[in-house]
């Protein structure tokens, strides 16, 4: 239904030579002026330019244009600035439509002539779609000032500290029984070599000790429903079988414990107890029961910790918890894990015990580690020669095609460590050294200085078949120096894997719960990796640290901030537009079955029962259109994707 | 040191002629670290020939070099950039045997290839010599298998018994079968590794021609590189032969209860794994099911075994050209064999045959250990 005569104005834009190089973009303009309703065409070099918006603006003024079609790039760039631009002239910004001639035409046509003549199919159906468009009115919607972040690792905390300083609500939900992640098992960090734990700490007891942070430890997010502004969040809460009100973290029930168990945070190379916090500075100090391992969860008796407690904190009818959380923006912040060396046989990982992955060597470094800091083989000696390995799983398309980026610093941390703690030799087999940073190519050559061996090649294989005497008793790391050429066997007394980094367990979960992508690797991807690297294509979800590739702790520590600056910007706002094409149903043809009620998957319809029709939510719907091809009645359209909306565009792109 | 300029022209020339992958390499060393040249120290260095193949400078095709590469795969299979390492010996041979100047007794190889039909310089119509008494039927199209005897199972005496083997167990176990004859041609796939790539396809074209035109359908190889090249490297899509080796075949026969292996053999076995069965076509366990269904059999492990088995050193080509008496990997494997405690080196393969069973002789270990074909150890323990 066309209810005013339409007076449609034409823009192709050249996008410098991105479009003008391929399409003849005079003839494209040219040939749109002689279509039907086309009060003026025109080319310009740059329409999302200021100059070229004014073009519009002055346009809808000086001639009446009631219809405007810009020729240019993807939606996704620039429909909302021709929009605004509408609206700046008064006109209502749904009466715009952009036709795509940069990436669905210019980039990828060779032939200049078939790109011009597609440039002109694409502008005739968006030209003969617009007469049908109907003024709309986009809704706004109250933003939920709250924020949520999943993952309590140095990224999560920090993005959660920035935001809370701000004044604003924080749910922190991190899944372990403390927050910290991969840093808090850290000794040294480079380049600096600061303590990792006299950084890490005082941010710890911040977020354990601010007033706008909600720390829910031992939890996990279950369910995200909702959309940017107005999330709705299941977290279950694990079971610590210790009151957090009550108990003081004095640690006594942690010392009476009898039975024993592999420490996680150790990497498996010391035992903890069953009731156990990680790390003694850990945030919360509230200790939590492993119920498999716990005497009196497996043979009803025993309750040494009740019995020593003087809080009275532990309450083993402690149940799981279902809580909901209102929130208006997310950051995803959940790291990393390290690769599993063992499926690399040539290392020699599970076979030799002075094979250790780099998380076990940080653990060995550590003062609260199971050797308390010392450089030690497993027999107590102190090594003489040691042998890092770089590249453990990146780099090779065995496994992980990828650079992991902090593995050749992380590498020469330790060579410096071993040095500087047991004047060991130290061989460092690498295939490229990577130290872009501040500081970082200094950091190399201090190492170099320090007298750590540098050889160019990737180890062929570790083993602990001696020739020669001086390799009884050792292990042997074979590897060819790329550099001189020669083949080198090279006896050490242990040997560190610099593994890579992988995406954290659980992550492909995360990812399906708040609607975001994750790449070939399963890092998630980014709204744009240079221009949105912080934001998803989820609005309203955001992306810190490791979760979204490998990096070092500075980087993580800059785009959690990204990240919060991004949530923050969101939250601020108040309100939110929601888009104006959202679907509606025609009460007199609704017969009630509810089968859109089933298929939407945002929640965005509900059943009245008195009228029985189905109703739906403006402000949940996001114009998908499933509901619409799902009626049986055809009681449902999508406001700016109507039937004639979509098969006049389609008729004008094949004329 | 020498001063040179990059010739980029000989970069895209081994590029195209099937060493695609060359300029991925990243020179990391993972190859010629990995390979068995560094268990004798040998010059031949993959990632310094692939270097100098990469700017083409001078260096990559001399002899010890670029014809060292036995093609085991061991650097393929490791590689972190995935790069054909063979395709590029492939093909940077391939330019070799352009210009003629390709090693002494390989160029005898490639003129009996072309006279023969052959690799071994034998004659052509002596070919089935090797069945003597045996006389297998003449496959005509109404039998259910095409049994592709190698030529150097069907001219070497000592591989001969591969062959032989064979044909008693597949006649004992009534399996339908037949052999054309002196029609048959060498399939190929080592004389492809020397660089014959013209050789190797008119090869290909004239079996895949004179099967059609028996009506073979189902082909059991007694070697893994034809049953390598057959499978991976002839041409055509979808091949309308399906071929096999034969210690697959031997091995359902086990499983479908058609073979009893019943005749003990008292001794510590070991199996030597062809570079050409495991690695390049990922058959590892019939051969080991064969073996430890022997009773009698104590079935050990060499210290390399799988994927990590050690190279006999004959594939590529190396089986035709002369090896320091100090280099031959089969010495290694000899003693590798002595040393997981074993009295029968088992293996599949008649390069294998002839490397080990050379060492065998050579390193004075007749008396403590026999090397045999795995079809040699069944007919003993099916009692034929
Ligand atoms: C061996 C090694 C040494 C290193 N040394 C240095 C160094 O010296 N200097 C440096 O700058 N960088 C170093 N790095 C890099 C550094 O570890 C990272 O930059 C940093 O840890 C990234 O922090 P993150 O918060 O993104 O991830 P993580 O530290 O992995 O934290 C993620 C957190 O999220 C939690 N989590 C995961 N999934 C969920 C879920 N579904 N629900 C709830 N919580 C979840 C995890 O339990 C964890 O606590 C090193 C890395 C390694 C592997």
């Amino acid at each position: 239904m066309i209810r005013e005569i339409p007076r449609v104005g034409v823009y192709v834009c050249h996008c410098g030579a991105n479009i003008a190089a391929k399409v003849d973009v005079e003839e494209v303009a040219r040939f749109a002026s002689k279509l039907d309703f086309v009060e003026s065409a025109r080319d310009y070099k740059f329409m999302c330019s200021d100059p070229g918006q004014q073009l519009v603006v002055d346009d809808i003024r000086e001639k009446g244009l009631n219809r405007i079609v810009v020729a240019s790039c993807s939606p996704r760039m620039h429909e909302k600035t021709f929009r605004k631009a509408c609206q700046k002239a008064g006109l209502n910004p749904y009466y715009f439509q952009m036709a795509c001639i940069r990436e669905h035409d210019a980039w990828v046509t060779e032939d200049p002539g078939e790109a011009t003549d597609k440039a002109k199919e694409l502008v005739q159906g968006a030209v003969s779609r617009v007469l049908h468009h109907e003024s709309l009115v986009p809704r706004t919607v109250d933003i939920n000032p709250n924020v949520l972040v999943i993952g309590g690792g140095i990224a999560g905390m920090q993005a959660a500290l920035t935001i809370a300083d701000a004044g604003k609500t924080v749910y922190l939900v991190e899944r372990e029984p403390c927050i910290g992640g991969n840093m808090a098992k850290f000794d040294k960090t480079f380049p600096t070599l600061d303590c990792a734990a006299c950084i890490l700490t005082p941010k710890m007891v911040a977020v354990g000790q601010h007033e706008n942070i909600e720390l829910l430890t031992y939890s996990e997010v279950v369910d995200v429903e909702g959309f940017v502004g107005n999330f709705k969040a299941t977290v279950r809460k694990k079971p610590r079988y210790v009151d957090m009100d009550k108990c003081t973290g004095c640690g006594v029930c942690n010392e009476k414990c009898p039975a024993k168990a592999i420490s996680e945070f150790d990497q498996g190379l010391s035992k903890r107890k069953a009731i156990y916090s990680p790390f003694p500075q850990a945030v919360p100090n509230t200790p939590v029961i492993d119920r498999d391992m716990c005497i009196y969860f497996k043979k009803g008796k025993c309750r040494a910790c009740e019995k020593f407690c003087e809080a009275d904190a532990i309450d083993f009818d402690q149940q799981e918890e279902k809580i909901t959380l209102d929130v208006g923006a997310i950051i995803v912040a959940t790291g990393f894990k390290p690769f599993d060396p063992s499926v690399a046989e040539r290392y020699g990982y599970g076979k030799y015990p002075e094979v250790y992955t780099s998380l076990e060597f940080e653990r060995v470094n550590n003062a609260t580690g199971p050797t308390e800091g010392q450089i030690r083989l497993k027999d107590g000696r102190v090594p003489e020669t040691m042998a890092i390995i770089h590249c453990v799983g990146s780099r090779d398309k065995n496994h992980n095609a990828y650079c992991s980026r902090v593995c050749c610093m992380y590498s020469m941390k330790y060579a410096h460590l071993i040095r500087e703690k047991t004047g060991a030799n130290v061989y460092e087999f690498y295939i490229d050294i990577r130290s872009p940073g501040k500081g970082y190519e200094e950091f190399y050559n201090r190492v170099q200085s320090e007298g750590v061996q540098f050889i160019r090649g990737n180890v062929a294989g570790v083993t602990d078949k001696a020739i020669g005497e001086d390799e009884k008793g050792k292990l042997i790391v074979l590897a060819e120096d790329s550099l001189s050429g020669r083949f080198l066997r090279v006896p050490v007394d242990a040997v560190v894997l610099s593994v890579g980094l992988e995406a954290a367990e659980g992550a492909e979960a995360v990812a399906r719960m708040v609607g975001i992508s994750q790449d070939q690797d399963g890092w998630f991807n980014e709204l744009h990796p240079k221009l949105a690297p912080q934001a998803t294509p989820s609005d309203g979800i955001f992306l810190a640290g490791c979760c979204q590739g490998p990096k070092d702790i500075p980087d993580t520590v800059s785009t959690a901030n990204g990240a919060a600056a991004e949530a923050l910007s969101l939250i601020m706002r108040e309100k939110v537009e929601v888009e104006a094409a959202v679907s509606s149903i025609d009460a007199e043809r609704c017969m009630g079955c509810r089968q859109c009620e089933t298929i939407c998957m945002f929640d965005a319809i509900e059943y009245d029962s008195a009228l029985n029709v189905c109703v739906v939510n403006e402000a949940i719907c996001k114009g998908c259109g499933l509901c619409a091809s799902t009626c049986p009645n055809k009681a449902i359209g999508v406001r700016h994707f109507g039937n004639e909306q979509i098969l006049s565009e389609m008729e004008g792109v094949m004329l | 040191m020498e001063t040179c300029s990059p010739f980029i022209e000989v970069n895209e020339a081994i590029r195209e002629m099937g060493g695609e992958d060359l300029n991925n390499c990243m020179q990391c060393g993972l190859c010629t670290g990995s390979c068995p040249w560094r268990l004798v120290d040998g010059d031949f260095s993959v990632r310094q020939m692939i270097r100098l193949a990469q700017l083409g400078l001078e260096g990559y095709e001399s002899d010890d070099v670029l014809y060292g590469c036995t093609t085991c795969g061991v650097c393929v299979q490791r590689c972190p950039r995935e790069v054909a390492i063979i395709d590029i010996m492939r093909s940077v041979r391939s330019m070799i045997m352009e210009t003629g100047a390709i090693p002494k007794p390989l160029q005898a190889v490639v003129g009996s290839i072309h006279s023969n039909r052959n690799p071994w310089g034998e004659d052509a119509e002596k070919r089935v010599a090797w069945q003597k008494e045996l006389e297998v039927p003449v496959f005509d199209g109404t039998q259910e298998y095409f049994l592709f005897v190698c030529c150097t199972s069907a001219y070497d005496r000592r591989s001969q018994q591969i062959a032989r083997s064979m044909v008693k167990i597949l006649r004992a176990v009534g399996v339908s079968f037949g052999i054309i004859g002196n029609e048959e041609s060498c399939c190929g796939e080592s004389v492809r590794k020397i660089g014959a790539e013209e050789a190797f396809q008119t090869l290909a074209a004239k079996n895949l021609g004179l099967w059609g035109e028996k009506g073979v359908q189902k082909i059991i190889t007694t070697s893994p590189h034809c049953f390598y090249t057959i499978r991976e490297e002839y041409p055509g899509e979808d091949s309308p032969v399906q071929v096999q080796h034969y210690t697959q075949v031997l091995a359902s026969l086990l499983a479908e209860g058609r073979i009893a292996l019943e005749e003990p053999i008292e001794a510590m076995v070991t199996y030597h794994d062809p570079c050409y069965l495991g690695r390049h076509s990922g058959v590892y366990d019939p051969p080991r099911s064969l073996l430890t269904s022997i009773p009698g059999v104590e079935f050990v492990e060499m210290d390399r075994n799988r994927e990590n088995s050690l190279c006999c050193g004959g594939g590529g080509g190396r089986v035709w050209m002369e090896t320091k008496a100090e280099q031959r990997f089969s010495d290694l494997r000899i003693q590798e064999a002595l040393d997981a405690g074993a009295r029968i080196l088992a293996t599949a393969c008649p390069y294998c045959i002839t490397m080990l069973e050379d060492s065998r002789k050579t390193t004075g270990a007749e008396d403590k250990i026999e090397v045999l074909d795995v079809s040699e150890i069944v007919v003993r323990a099916m009692g034929l």
